[in-house]
């Protein structure tokens, strides 16, 4: 494979150097078409056409907009910690970075293939926070702490199901490898789904994983941290131009990050349904129409659902995600442990996954929405 | 949760860890206060313990700007008052100035007046639902919603007076002049295009759980409270006490139509979203039968021929009070003479209801206060004046 061995026999430094450079230059065209691609998507659920000017079909709107970023002056609010206030951009765009360097793209296209890669994304995706926490302190602006402390708050809650959904996947790589050990390397991890994504074994596993990304992300209807109608962008409302665009690039960077990891742990990577043995192109854009369909997804969910009160979030994810992916834990080691078949994973787990689908939309089911209209349609026309 | 705590979140809590307070501002330049408006919100963490409302910011002296005005000539003011629903303001100033003069108004500008107010009724609700599901969070996709019903209602605005939002379209003893010749058709068309958006909004926003949950059970007024806070309209009738003007002191044509007037139960939040769903999808019975009514008086007078070129009123003095669309719209006139009101005095409900704001939001979340305030369905032209 191309990138299996170190290219053209430099020395290791040097070729994780342009392996860096690759990745990170990819990114940045990426991001900048996933913020046309969301501007359009997003245009189309709400019935316009979203940009249309710049260029053909509005293509070049967002190298445009980072023209206009780049450009604007860099405003700094006078009561704002100096330093504090210019570190917060890079302290979160950092963490989320290094999280890429592990991803395997294709088999063994990556930065590194780190044997803890599982591990090692979520050590350092726990410092995103801290650049958050700068951000909003930093700022010398109530509505950026707020802000700043929501997403403190909601990171540490959503953290735990998350990487306990991720530990059930982990448990049960266990069963596939030659010699009973599960591995947290995110390649044999994607290698071992070549039959069958996980998401097959472990739906629940995955629903709480997607729910908590969608927290981690910050991305509706968990957008608490950032609510425009609410604290008006939270963390990052006194930034501008180019340490805006910062923030701007981590999110995006960050949905990236978390789409490839999900498609790389959940729904088989690179090597479903393909193959191990399938052409790295392939398996390259098998992993990117995964990617693609999760981010799409979430774009989809930001236009149609409301945002969650902080306390309901609270609520669902200690009271609901928590318990849920803990049952999934438990559930697992009793089933690997006396070596019972796989198709039993599927199925507690796929119970699993009713129930919490069953717990989202029970109210919903029960306020029969027709009927609520229906309800005053009918109790005003008794009366006159 | 309760509306009014028993006590203030005490500064030193169990542990012994002092907190304090933390005031923040929301205002006037903010996405959720649906214009100029201001509340100092004192906050403990997330719990909201004070809020001090401040108002102002759109003045515009429009009372005394009537006052120093021919009758005619104050027309386009008042439509600026309730600026979501301008048809609505000049039937109120319309209907106190024909008051004052007994000036009589012919059948069938009635039923056009009638028309055109509850379809800017349909326009006011509409950009309710549509800000409300953007307060709520829905990024935009509410309001964009809304939109289509809306712009389609103000092009029909815009070939029948000329002017979309201000249509300064009425006038004393009558309307400006009589509807386009493809009338009924359009409007047919419209009212079925604004069921489908109130289908579409069910779907969307009532039909969510996350929305039930964020609306159900919130700030819930009880009648006996709404009346002591004044507060009318959907606001009041969310509560369940039955009380709108165009039944109950029935004015123009509204004694002929047939409507219901939607009630709630709770008073809390989400009924008073449903009720003004429910009063738009009314609004579109009563257009439908304006619509009827009007195809029997074809070609017949839409203005008062015996009104003189400036319209002197000797003396006089009244109140008429409309259902406007955010509550009881009532205009105080009094005229000594000339071609001027004496005084003319608006009690606008938007401005009554938004009193009502600091004992709701007491105890609720930040977020919570939010969405109070876009419940109240305030517009800044009308409390402002």
């Amino acid at each position: 494979m191309l990138f299996a061995d170190p290219l053209f026999d430099l020395p290791a430094w040097l070729d994780a150097v342009i392996r860096i450079v690759i990745v990170v230059l990819a990114m940045t065209v990426i991001v900048v078409y996933s913020t046309y691609g969301e501007r359009k998507l997003v245009a189309r659920f709400q019935q316009r056409l979203g940009p249309m000017r710049t260029g053909p079909w509005g293509l070049w709107q967002g190298f445009a907009d980072a023209i206009k970023l780049v450009g604007k002056e860099d405003l700094r609010p006078k009561n704002a910690d100096r330093w504090v206030f210019e570190l917060a951009p890079y302290a979160t765009f950092i963490p989320v970075l290094l999280t890429l360097m592990v991803l395997p793209f294709a088999e063994n296209w990556g930065v590194r293939n780190l044997a803890l890669g599982v591990f090692f994304v979520f050590a350092i995706l726990g410092l995103n926070i801290v650049g958050i926490l700068m951000a909003g302190l930093g700022s010398g602006n109530k509505y950026a702490l707020l802000g700043a402390v929501r997403a403190a708050a909601q990171m540490i809650s959503y953290e735990i199901p998350l990487v306990v959904s991720l530990l059930c996947v982990v448990m049960i790589t266990g069963a596939d490898t030659p010699n009973g050990v599960g591995t947290l390397n995110l390649n044999t991890i994607a290698a071992l789904q070549e039959d069958r994504p996980y998401i097959v074994l472990q739906p629940l596993a995955f629903l709480i994983f997607f729910t908590a990304m969608l927290s981690e992300l910050h991305r509706a209807p968990f957008d608490i941290p950032v609510a425009e109608s609410e604290i008006v962008g939270g963390y990052f409302v006194e930034y501008s131009g180019i340490r805006w665009s910062m923030f701007q690039l981590t999110e995006y960077a960050s949905m990236w990050g978390f789409a490839v990891f999900g498609s790389v742990v959940f729904l088989g990577g690179w090597a479903w349904p393909f193959g191990v043995d399938s052409h790295w192109a392939v398996q390259l854009a098998t992993t990117f129409t995964k990617a693609l369909a999760i981010v799409i997804v979430i774009i989809w969910i930001r236009t149609t659902v409301p945002r969650l009160r902080i306390d309901q979030l609270m609520n669902f994810s200690w009271k609901v995600l928590l318990e849920l992916s803990f049952l999934q834990l438990v559930a697992n080691g009793i089933i690997l442990y006396y070596g019972w078949p796989q198709e039993l994973l599927a199925l507690t787990s796929a119970v699993g996954a009713a129930f919490l689908i069953f717990l989202i939309i029970r109210h919903a089911s029960a306020r029969s929405t027709k009927g609520l209209l229906g309800t005053y349609r009918t109790l005003g026309a008794s009366s006159s | 949760m309760t509306i009014w705590p028993e006590e203030r979140v005490p500064a030193l809590a169990d542990d012994g860890f002092e907190t304090v307070d933390m005031t923040i501002n929301v205002g006037p330049q903010h996405p959720a206060t649906h214009g100029v408006f201001r509340m100092v919100l004192t906050v403990d963490g997330e719990k909201v313990v004070d809020c001090e409302p401040y108002i102002g910011y759109l003045h515009r002296g429009l009372e005394k700007l009537t006052e120093n005005h021919d009758y005619r000539q104050s027309m386009g003011w008042w439509d600026r008052t309730d600026y979501l629903a301008g048809m609505a303001c000049e039937m109120a100033y319309c209907m106190a100035v024909e008051k004052l003069g007994n000036i009589s108004v012919p059948l069938r500008a009635e039923y056009i007046r009638v028309m055109m107010v509850e379809l800017s009724r349909i326009l006011s609700h509409f950009m309710f639902l549509g800000a409300f599901g953007a307060d709520v969070g829905s990024f935009g996709t509410s309001f964009i919603y809304a939109w289509r019903e809306r712009e389609r209602i103000y092009d029909f605005f815009e070939e029948v007076a000329g002017d979309r939002m201000f249509p300064t379209y009425f006038r004393p003893g009558g309307v400006q002049m009589d509807l386009p010749e493809n009338y009924q058709d359009r409007v047919r068309w419209l009212l079925g295009s604004i069921r489908q958006g109130l289908e579409d909004f069910d779907g969307l926003l009532v039909g969510n759980e996350i929305f039930v949950e964020r609306c159900r059970g919130l700030s819930p007024v009880t009648p006996e409270q709404a009346i002591a806070w004044g507060l009318t309209g959907p606001c009041l009738r969310a509560t369940g006490f039955k009380f709108d003007l165009r039944k109950d002191e029935p004015y123009s044509v509204y004694p002929n139509l047939t409507f219901d007037i939607p009630t709630g139960t709770s008073g809390d939040v989400f009924d008073r979203f449903m009720v003004r769903m429910a009063e738009a999808y009314q609004s579109t019975r009563i257009v439908e039968q304006c619509l009827d009514a009007l195809s029997q008086m074809e070609g017949e007078l839409v203005l008062n021929p015996d009104l003189p070129k400036t319209l002197r009123i000797d003396s006089g003095e009244c109140y008429v009070r409309t259902e406007g669309t955010k509550g009881e719209y009532g205009v105080y006139a009094l005229a000594k003479g000339g071609n001027k009101p004496y005084r003319m005095k608006l009690r606008s409900p938007s401005f009554c209801n938004l009193s009502a704001l600091r004992e709701m939001v007491i105890g609720t979340y930040v977020a919570d206060a939010i969405i109070i305030l876009g419940s109240l369905d305030i517009v800044l032209g009308e409390v402002d004046k």
